[in-house]
């Protein structure tokens, strides 16, 4: 479904990223691990074009994405949920819903999209005329989660969902993944919680310093001894 | 109560009621895109003017000539933004206010050089009402209603539609709108158009009350401007607040002394509280 072929990209005459290959295919949950400052967080914004590509290609569903704007990313099917969840702190949380449902598409169902939100994450109901920034921080991340959700994206982009939670809300954010990934969406994941990613996804990329250091399925990363070693401390 | 002194402040809620929706709407455009639009005045000015031409100069119907005159600076606004903000977004925040204020000197010589420097009235004369022993000028109190209709429908838009939900949430968070699905420039320039739309339904509302001239905009100008900085910039609730607030001391103020005093008290007024509250009268 996604693809990236040798890939790079930076900011100014910094390069983030080194001819990175990766593949997300159809209905598949796939992680990207690796340590802070590896190039993940730009990954992301790479394929959701807030960072222009340097060189590679980059596909989705068959059809190019490269110089696409991140507004007409959102348009071909895939959201992103920035890392830190960037809420607007002093909207409602139904606006920050509203808003996830800005392109034309998506306006057109948004009470159905907003029942089914509502649906799946009952408490963001309760909160609905709550402003965003007053929300305990796992509630903030469902409203992430929900507003991404909100345009009915083929894809999506999780980036470090579980950062600056704590350990109990740490673990009510994987099973909400797990809870999406039985909707049938195709998901990618950045992580540096490496344990608890690996039990949600099928594959993982390992990234270091931008480039990709590993790959594999995730039972292979598990067992792997480098992994083991640098990134579950056993 | 003095029978004068209550007249006053009815007539300084009245006249709240233009400055205002002037607030609202330089206080939008520096809500979203980060700019102030010192000519925001005289682009009001170049409004009164066409209304001043079209009714007087054309003959034509007063609402028609108001309607255009809102339509004309809808799109004045957005050519604003294209060939002078656009430009010059994300360079130093001084070249918004060079380019901007030559806009205002560009604007004040262009009227003077089609219209020259008298006065002009469109000369409707509304009747006065009188209320008891209180007189209303009906001029205003129209300007007043207008308005709050203006500030009202405006308030649904933001509130009710999803690109106003996307104009409040811009302001908050510029960097991931474009994950949102929204086009930013796109909303600059929606921004923009309201922003020059609400100048032009001022520019009707003011050329029901005054004489319009190429400098007029130099006397209400700098009173907006106070008023969003008292508000606190950007915060459209805080300078719709303290549009009421100025225009009272201005109103009683006059009462007590005389008009160029009560401005005096005004800046003085605003002065005492930059210090007390530097980021506007509601922040905590």
């Amino acid at each position: 479904m996604l693809s990236l072929t040798g890939v790079s990209a930076g900011y100014g005459s910094f390069r983030a990223l080194f001819d990175v290959s990766l593949a997300v295919p159809d209905g598949e949950a796939v992680g990207v691990i690796g340590p802070n400052g590896a190039g993940k967080t730009t990954l992301m914004r790479v394929i959701s074009g807030m960072v222009p590509l340097r060189s590679g290609t980059m596909s989705f569903d068959g059809r190019s994405m490269e110089g696409l704007p991140a507004h007409r990313v959102v348009e071909r099917g895939i959201a992103h949920v920035p890392e830190n969840r960037r809420l607007f702190p002093r909207l409602t949380v139904e606006d920050n819903l509203r808003i996830g449902a800005f392109i034309p598409e998506a306006r057109r169902r948004f009470m159905q999209e907003l029942e089914r939100i509502y649906a799946l994450f009952p408490r963001l109901k309760d909160r609905r005329e709550q402003l965003a920034g007053t929300l305990s921080g796992g509630e903030q991340q469902m409203c992430a989660i929900g507003r991404a959700l909100m345009s009915r994206p083929k894809l999506l982009l999780l980036d470090e969902p579980s950062a600056g939670l704590a350990p109990l809300v740490v673990a009510q954010v994987f099973e909400l993944v797990a809870r999406i990934r039985a909707e049938g969406l195709t998901v990618l994941i950045v992580e540096q919680n490496v344990q608890q990613v690996l039990d949600v996804v099928d594959r993982a990329y390992l990234l270091e310093v931008g480039s990709i250091k590993l790959s594999g399925t995730s039972s292979e990363l598990k067992g792997n001894d480098f992994i083991r070693k640098s990134y579950m401390g056993l | 109560m003095d029978i004068y002194l209550l007249e006053a402040i009815v007539n300084g809620i009245l006249l709240g009621g233009v400055l205002s929706l002037l607030a609202l709407g330089l206080n939008l455009i520096f809500g979203v895109i980060d700019v102030v639009w010192i000519a925001y005045a005289d682009i009001v000015m170049c409004g009164m003017y066409i209304v001043y031409w079209l009714y007087v100069g054309l003959g034509w119907p007063l609402l028609i000539a108001c309607a255009i005159a809102i339509v004309a600076l809808a799109a004045f606004g957005v050519l604003v933004h294209l060939l002078i903000i656009q430009p010059i977004l994300g360079t130093a925040p001084i070249n918004q206010l060079l380019a901007t204020g030559g806009l205002l000197f560009f604007l004040q010589s262009f009227a003077t050089l089609l219209f020259g420097t008298d006065f002009r009235n469109i000369g409707v004369r509304l009747p006065i009402l009188e209320l008891g022993e209180i007189y209303i000028s009906y001029a205003r109190l129209l300007a007043f209603t207008i308005a709050l209709v203006g500030a009202v429908v405006l308030y649904l838009f933001l509130k009710r539609t999803f690109i106003g939900t996307a104009i409040r949430a811009i302001a908050q968070d510029r960097d991931i709108i474009g994950l949102m699905g929204v086009d930013q420039k796109r909303i600059y320039l929606v921004t923009s158009m309201i922003g020059g739309a609400l100048a032009g339904l001022a520019a009707c509302l003011l050329a029901l009350q005054y004489d319009v001239h190429p400098f007029i905009g130099n006397t209400f100008g700098p009173l907006i401007f106070m008023i969003c900085v008292l508000g606190g910039l950007g915060d459209m609730i805080g300078g719709f607040i303290a549009a009421f607030v100025i225009s009272q001391i201005i109103a009683i103020g006059g009462y007590y002394s005389n008009t160029e005093l009560s401005y005096v008290l005004a800046f003085t007024f605003f002065i005492v509280l930059m210090f007390v509250r530097p980021r506007g009268i509601l922040s905590r």
